[in-house]
């Protein structure tokens, strides 16, 4: 019997805003537990919601950014159960009246443009922390309520994804749009989004013949798709094996690559949501839906394909530079001063830059300003310098910030396309490497590149590769 | 005249005050010293403020002496111990919270602070404000000044018997489905719930939140008045506090009700259990309007009969929520045991009284799975109609009037085994909760001694239409000088 998947994925990304989801602390992470805590976020009696207006707009523009409808009315809920990382014993969610609903994203499989639908947005706040430890009288738990109420974002995707690949280039493109408009920093290794899939097995004409099971405990992308990978092939042994598969709740050990079951739902979760009492219902008017629409980031794919249209870039380095919007904005910086120089812009981004970026631990750790790309870039294309001199420009304006015009400059590494004096240095390196010149007579061409090397390095990289080069070969045909 | 300062309203303390022929000292002392000979009979404070009052009151005095002084400044407020303050422990009368300190101030207490009141006590209160006598107090239960032998409703049973019985000029209590109007109605005094949204909630400790709501006590309509003028407004920290402009209070207060079209609702007028006297005493207040100009109207609230029911699925499914947060692990009360879950029951088997129990699985049922839209959902539509009967109603009349309670102050112990019968003590204040309506009590009669009271509900945020009414019966009628036999008897100083 064949199988076909079915996997939905729930990813909960925390929602950036300066403070909490209702109330005014501070919702940035600190390493001191319970420091960013108040009557509020710790549940006190008689405390009251209020809700961040930043964290809506974030949501209703993440709605947007997904083409999902905007319901005129939203509205929270709560959440019923006690646990300790709960501050009031329920959570504020929103169950029945999402801020946004029915929207879609398309995500690229090998070159395949495949439709996911989203069910719903939705905004939530994030539950304390809780730090199981162990000591002489026994296990024991901590609860740091730092992260109680910070803002946190629901967006449900429809069960429309039908492998782990996909399923890892969907969480790709989600997060790489969340990153765009500025509504979550994406990092999934830090907790601020996380994602639990749920995954079921149909026959080849659709027809359930497996249970869901939800799969939670992934920390990274790749992690989500060796789960969803492992998990099928479990489901789909079972199945033929005739083995009964329940509906249950399994965690991923990443160490040993396997799913393990956490609990089995043969009762039901009973939430018992009722409308939060203590927040009267959102209304939205158009206008205002309107305007977050308009202060909307251009999203990814939008700009990739501007970049191609706009600038004459390959697909491929349109695709290599929007990846990240940090890099997407350096770019369109350093060719707004470039004079034109789109590609080689590009191509000194995703080369040199990268290259750098590796180095220091990420593309927001490198220091060369887009405005000194440019210079080096324009003095490279011009001759004015070689490009093997930029790039030592670039490692040097990395190091110092000083400007690469300045470096040339203080250095004397313009470049010398002179032919008389290009023409000395190549006498000079002819005559004194008679075995070489020896070998290219008889003709092996690749003693040229040698040569070459020993009169750039004779004019301390400076020289004109294409004049030193035309130079050599005259001296060795002529002599 | 000669005037003990007990007895004192607030405009006379207030001329008083500001003439300095009374200095806020003495005010607190007179209150403070009357507490220690009374409360033992009356039991309406758990908490008593005396230092914290004594300092207050020379902050209050100061302010006098510096002309800095409002409305408020040097008056002896009662609080009902459901609303946090940092100075005096926040108990809701349960175990659960027993010796609990707030970090806060409600924004009420804020509020009042802010102008320089000064508060006496912490008052008693039903546990968490479930109940309608005080006796589910999990300390004691408050005896009501005109007879010792019973209640002084509930569940802000503390705060009007302390102005009952003098030991506060006004104080604050919280009404959910009448408790504040239906203790005020047992004790003889003046008690009014605003509009829901009216007053900020922040600091209150909920019960119900979407019926919740703060509001005065006190000797006479004009003192309702100023005290609410002190407490109302809109407040960020509450979302579901109202951002309407607070009018003046007092400006029409003495408009008369002339001309003024009062409803009189066939529904409110007997129920099952409804005592003679309590009907008698209000149809004569009735008929009182009626003579003092104002035209009788009947109305129609069809759907007002099924507020009770439809309250006890409301408010104790809010409840069920609201009251998860008491698990012994942040504060309050704590069993600790083997295992969390047995932490969470023991703490809670043992932190809440029966009737609090009953009301979280009561909600929590009506909560349920399968069962959400049988109960909650359709009582929420219950209660669409609800407010639709009265907002059809006013749009006919200005004010509509009905008892306060069926009945008179009963017997201490006389309901506690029928919850029922409990409940329906509250059968007539519950609609103006599930509309979200403001309504008054005041005191219209007596009833084999005991105080019978009229309550009168006006619209949305028509609180000066209700004072207006409430002022004009009280002004034409001598009910609310009458005092409890308790206070005859007393000495303090006089003025």
């Amino acid at each position: 019997m064949e199988f076909r998947t079915v996997i939905g994925l729930e990813v909960h990304t925390q929602v950036l805003t300066e403070t909490k989801m209702f109330c005014g602390c501070s919702a940035a992470a600190s390493d001191v537990p319970n420091t960013h805590v108040c009557a509020v976020c710790l549940g006190m009696p008689g405390v009251l919601p209020t809700v961040n207006r930043a964290a809506v707009e974030k949501t209703v523009m993440t709605g947007l950014a997904l083409d999902c409808t905007i319901p005129r009315f939203n509205r929270f809920d709560r959440k019923n159960y006690m646990y300790p990382d709960q501050m009031k014993g329920y959570q504020i969610s929103q169950y029945e009246l999402p801020m946004a609903v029915s929207g879609f994203l398309d995500v690229e499989v090998e070159g395949e443009t495949t439709r996911v639908g989203i069910t719903r947005v939705h905004l939530e706040e994030d539950t304390a922390r809780l730090v199981h430890r162990s000591g002489p009288d026994g296990d024991y738990s901590l609860v740091d309520v730092n992260r109680s109420g910070v803002p946190l974002m629901e967006i449900v995707s429809d069960p429309d994804i039908t492998s782990p690949q996909q399923a890892r280039l969907y969480l790709v493109a989600l997060r790489r749009i969340l990153r765009y408009i500025g509504a979550s920093s994406g990092n999934m290794e830090e907790g601020a989004l996380r994602c639990d899939a749920n995954i079921s097995q149909r026959s080849e004409d659709g027809l359930i013949v497996g249970p869901k099971v939800e799969i939670k405990n992934m920390n990274s992308f790749r992690s989500v798709e060796r789960a969803l990978d492992y998990e099928i092939e479990r489901q789909r042994a079972a199945l033929r094996n005739g083995e009964t598969l329940v509906q249950e709740t399994r965690g991923w050990v990443e160490t040993q690559g396997i799913t393990v079951s956490q609990r089995t739902k043969e009762f039901a979760d009973d939430y018992r949501y009722l409308p939060e009492p203590d927040l009267p219902p959102v209304e939205f008017d158009e206008a205002w839906i309107g305007m977050i629409s308009t202060s909307m980031a251009e999203l990814p794919v939008a700009r990739r394909d501007r970049f191609v249209a706009d600038f004459g870039l390959s697909f491929h380095d349109a695709d290599v530079l929007t990846d990240d919007v940090i890099v997407a904005d350096y770019y369109e910086q350093a060719i707004a001063s470039s004079g034109g120089h789109y590609r080689e812009v590009a191509t000194w981004v995703s080369g040199e830059l990268f290259a750098l970026a590796r180095n220091r631990g990420g593309f927001e750790y490198v220091t060369v300003t887009p405005e000194h790309l440019s210079e080096i870039v324009t003095m490279v294309a011009s001759g004015e310098i070689n490009a093997l001199t930029g790039k030592s420009v670039l490692l040097d304006t990395a190091e110092s910030g000083t400007a690469p015009r300045q470096i040339v400059m203080d250095q004397g590494l313009t470049q010398v396309s002179d032919a008389s004096i290009v023409d000395d240095v190549v006498r000079e390196i002819v005559a004194a490497n008679p075995k070489a010149v020896e070998d290219y007579r008889s003709g092996k061409q690749a003693v040229v590149g040698f040569l070459i090397g020993q009169a750039m390095k004779q004019m301390r990289g400076r020289g004109n590769p294409d004049v030193v080069r035309q130079a050599l070969l005259r001296t060795l045909d002529n002599t | 005249m000669i005037k003990v300062l007990t007895a004192l309203g607030l405009v006379d303390a207030r001329r008083l005050l500001d003439n300095r022929e009374i200095s806020a000292a003495e005010l607190t002392d007179a209150h403070l010293n009357w507490i220690d000979e009374i409360d033992e009979q009356v039991k309406a404070f758990i908490t008593p403020m005396h230092e914290q009052a004594r300092g207050m009151a020379a902050d209050a005095d100061r302010a006098i002496a510096a002309g800095e002084a409002s409305p408020m400044t040097g008056i002896p407020v009662a609080l009902k111990d459901i609303f946090c303050t940092v100075d005096a422990p926040t108990s809701a009368a349960s175990e659960i919270l027993k010796g609990y300190r707030s970090p806060m101030d409600a924004t009420v207490v804020e509020r009042l602070r802010a102008a320089r009141a000064v508060f006496v006590g912490k008052t008693n209160t039903d546990e968490f404000a479930m109940g309608s006598s005080t006796e589910n107090s999990a300390f004691f239960t408050t005896h009501n000044p005109w007879d010792l032998e019973r209640v002084p409703g509930g569940s802000s049973g503390g705060s009007s018997a302390a102005v009952a019985a003098n030991e506060a000029m006004v104080s604050l209590g919280s009404d959910t489905g009448g408790s504040i109007r239906q203790p005020a109605g047992f004790c003889g005094v003046v008690g009014m719930k605003p509009t829901y949204g009216r007053v900020s909630r922040f600091g209150l400790i909920a019960f119900a939140s979407s019926l919740d709501q703060i509001g005065p006590f006190s000797r006479c309509v004009e003192d309702s008045a100023m005290t609410l003028q002190a407490i109302a407004g809109h407040d960020r920290r509450d979302a579901t506090s109202a951002p309407v402009e607070v009018p003046d209070y007092l400006e029409e207060l003495r408009a008369g009700v002339k001309g003024l079209r009062v409803g009189i609702a066939e529904e409110f007028s007997s129920v099952e259990g409804m005592e003679p006297g309590v009907k008698e005493a209000c149809e004569a207040a009735y008929a009182m309007f009626s003579e003092l100009g104002a035209e009788l109207v009947p109305v129609q609230l069809p759907n007002a009969k099924y507020a009770l029911p439809t309250y006890y699925i409301t408010a104790p499914a809010e409840a069920s929520a609201n009251l998860a947060r008491f698990d012994g692990v942040k504060y309050g009360l704590n069993i600790e045991s083997d295992t969390l879950l047995d932490t969470y029951l023991r703490t809670r088997g043992e932190g809440f009284g029966p009737e609090v129990k009953r009301r979280i699985m009561l909600g929590t049922y009506a909560l349920a799975s399968g069962y959400y839209d049988a109960y909650y959902v359709k009582a929420q539509k219950v209660r669409t109609l609800i407010k639709r009967d009265f907002d059809r109603a006013f749009e006919g009349v200005d004010v509509i009037l009905a008892p306060t309670s069926p009945t008179v102050a009963f017997k201490i112990g006389a309901r506690v085994d029928d919850p029922l019968q409990m409940y329906l003590s509250d059968i007539f204040t519950i609609p103006a909760n599930m509309a979200g309506l403001p309504g008054i009590s005041i005191p219209c009669g007596f009833s084999e001694g005991l105080p019978v009271s009229l309550q009168i509900m006006g619209p949305a945020f028509g609180e000066s239409v209700i004072f207006r009414a409430a002022h004009a019966y009280e002004q034409a009628t001598t009910w609310h000088k009458e005092r409890p036999a308790l206070l005859r008897e007393r000495a303090d100083t006089t003025v």
